[in-house]
């Protein structure tokens, strides 16, 4: 789960890690009163790296031109590199322009190669730190924490000397990260990422906050979930989050149904080496119930753009009768209008065969998966 | 000869009671795997499917049992804590089906693992067989022919469906092991590669990554220095956007790496056999045979 810039500066001013004080701002064209002096940063809260390439960072130099920016940045979509399709802009974050001296990286991530959380850290902070790794490398400093002891102060210390921390700072710095890996392990973390760190004569200061969470850890932290903004999520992607299905959205005109990950993913490329383009990744998991496929084609059916349907599945433990079932059942249900194409495999195929044949709706039946992807691109593109 | 399990292994259910549990228990014994005792706490001193006794804990199992495998169906929230305690028990095999389990649980598990007997496969797997002798797991044991190819992959329906052309070909496995969706995970392919090498048995292997981690990466420098056998390959997610998380917690391309064209680099620089398409492995697998000569020893008669 992602969470914005501004809730991930509240979580870090709650845990000790020095942070910029900054206004949210929701609505244009209201009173803008700010308690410090400019200059201003103003920075668009929208689930995405690479806001500032993308125009989503702006510098004022005074309260009528912060005024001027707030006013075009609210309502706007941000494209950044990460979201190429882009990012409604709602809420904006108007901080202190501080002296940007010196501007380094630093971040908490699972290593799982290395089984411990890594601190990354860089003086080439500021830029995408994709960008250092593939042209710098050794410009980034990885130093991997050992589960059973935690960060000591000899690890903040070492990363302090490799960022060339003042001295006056190391001791600040120390804290700052030993309480960076509180934070981490006490919220079950994925990421905390700071970019910029700025080093000038206040001392250390987070420009930025980036945190996630893990998904699977989200039981234990029910007041995290109140931080979801789900006005940042793909509708059709939180709806299947209801129905417990895996869905991603991508941007072609064949929707997929499929059981199991790996097979969700193979269904896409196939789809895509034979000349069609998925508009989605779904998993519908362990178990197909009516109400579950249900769902899944009134997700598929969302998407204006999708032109024909494959299911594929391999049944191992779901029985492909079952799925045969609710297949039917949801066809009928949700008024079916582009062409479905069934490849039913495993568990009990023959009476599922038999129900598609039987239920006397449009649906085009594959021996295999081969045979289901070329009939699928067909009838996308009208063939079939 | 197979690996990791056979007709000998006797194995623990642990979260028998439940109704996942319940029911691929009822299909292992099916399939003639010795399931020889079920743990639930609480619920010790039960019997379940006529014959199988219930315990409180994984220990008290295998002092009654002697028992030396186990597999863990219980929910993500007491993931971490059954599969301490199986390895606790000294058990030398623990098989994790739990899906969902926090980063974190794991991190500690894997740490605690170091220097054990165990040999941990999964989380977030569908276990493992040897056809015609033992099935540790939920893979649906209908597919599988007894035969010499080995089997290993991150992904259960995408195996079964990779199996399912192998032995429409008449090509049968001789041990087939999921090791799970997961960044962390007990088992690598390296682990389940080496095993394979050294079993006599196996004379050729089909490996099925995917997208995210490095594990393909550093099976492919292993099989270069190392491993002789033929191996065919598919690594899916080919199309998958960056940054999103593909259904598996360790499917995510994240900082530009674990993409499936780096991975298929290496592997075909390891001298393995790549499909660009997941329909075409069984008879890639088949043609790789003919050409090394050993297709008329993997045809099941």
């Amino acid at each position: 789960m992602k969470i914005h810039e501004y809730q991930a500066k509240e979580l870090f001013r709650k845990y000790g890690i020095p942070t910029d004080n900054g206004i949210l701002v929701s609505e244009k064209g209201g009173d803008l009163e700010i308690p410090f002096d400019p200059p201003y940063v103003i920075k668009a809260q929208v689930h995405s790296g690479g806001r500032g390439k993308a125009g989503g960072v702006k510098l004022a130099k005074s309260i009528n031109e912060a005024k001027e920016i707030v006013n075009n940045m609210i309502g706007s979509t941000l494209y950044t590199k990460q979201v190429p399709d882009g990012k409604k802009v709602n809420q904006v974050l108007i901080t202190d322009a501080s002296a940007l001296t010196k501007q380094m990286y630093l971040a908490l991530t699972v290593d799982a190669a290395r089984e411990g959380i890594a601190v990354i850290a860089s003086l080439e902070g500021g830029t995408e730190i994709e960008e250092v790794a593939s042209s710098n490398p050794e410009k980034i400093y990885t130093e991997v924490i050992p589960y059973e002891i935690g960060l000591k102060t000899y690890h903040a210390t070492y990363i302090a000397k490799k960022l060339e921390i003042k001295k006056e700072n190391i001791n600040t710095f120390v804290t700052m990260l030993k309480n960076m890996y509180k934070m981490f392990f006490e919220l079950d973390c994925s990421l905390i990422e700071i970019n910029p760190l700025v080093e000038n004569d206040n001392g250390l200061i987070a420009i930025d906050a980036k945190v996630n969470f893990d998904d699977n850890a989200l039981y234990r932290h029910p007041e995290l979930l109140e931080l979801r903004d789900t006005k940042e999520e793909d509708p059709k992607e939180l709806l299947a989050m209801e129905h417990d299905l895996n869905f991603v959205t991508l941007n072609g005109n064949i929707g997929c149904l499929v059981n199991g990950a790996g097979l969700a993913m193979a269904t896409m490329d196939i789809i895509k080496s034979y000349g069609g383009s998925p508009a989605n990744f779904l998993d519908i998991g362990g178990s197909a119930t009516v109400e579950r496929v249900t769902a899944a084609f009134k997700i598929l059916l969302m998407d204006e753009n999708v032109e024909a349907i494959m299911v594929n599945i391999f049944g191992g433990i779901i029985k492909c009768d079952v799925v045969a079932e609710g297949i039917v059942e949801a066809a009928k249900a949700v008024e079916l209008n582009v062409p479905l194409v069934v490849r039913l495999n495993g568990t009990n195929y023959e009476l599922g065969k038999e129900i598609i044949s039987k239920s006397g709706l449009n649906i085009i039946y594959a021996s295999d998966m081969h045979d289901a992807v070329i009939k699928t691109v067909k009838a996308s593109r009208g063939e079939l | 000869m197979s690996v990791l399990i056979d007709e000998n292994t006797r194995v623990i259910v642990q979260g028998i009671t439940g109704k996942t549990g319940s029911f691929h228990t009822e299909q292992m014994l099916k399939y003639g795997t010795k399931i020889v005792a079920g743990v639930t706490p609480n619920k010790g001193g039960t019997v379940v499917f006529d014959t199988i006794p219930v315990f409180d804990t994984v220990k008290e199992a295998k002092e009654a049992t002697k028992a030396n495998a186990s597999i863990i169906f219980v929910p993500p929230k007491f993931a971490k804590d059954s599969i301490l305690e199986a390895i606790d028990a000294d058990l030398e095999l623990v098989v994790v089906i739990t899906e969902g389990i926090p980063a974190l649980d794991m991190l500690e598990v894997k740490r605690y693992l170091h220097g054990k007997a165990t040999r941990l496969i999964g989380p977030n797997c569908p276990g493992l067989i040897t056809p015609g002798k033992c099935k540790i797991g939920i893979l649906p044991a209908s597919i599988y022919k007894k035969g010499h190819i080995g089997v290993v992959s991150r992904s259960g329906t995408l195996t079964y469906e990779v199996t399912n052309q192998l032995s429409i070909l008449n090509i049968g496995q001789s041990s087939a092991i999921g090791i799970g969706g997961d960044s962390l995970r007990g088992t690598s392919f390296v682990d389940v590669l080496k095993l394979f090498n050294e079993d006599e048995d196996t004379y050729g292997i089909v490996m099925i990554g995917e997208i995210g981690g490095t594990g393909e990466e550093e099976a492919a420098s292993w099989i270069k220095e190392n491993c002789k056998k033929p191996i065919v390959s598919f690594i899916a997610g080919s199309t998958a956007p960056k940054g999103k998380r593909m259904g598996h917690a360790g499917a995510i391309i994240s900082g530009g790496k674990g993409t499936a064209s780096d991975k298929k680099q290496c592997l075909k620089d390891a001298g393995v056999k790549i499909c660009e398409t997941p329909d075409v492995i069984g008879e890639a697998m088949y043609e790789l045979l003919k050409e090394k000569g050993l297709l008329e020893k993997c045809l099941v008669k």
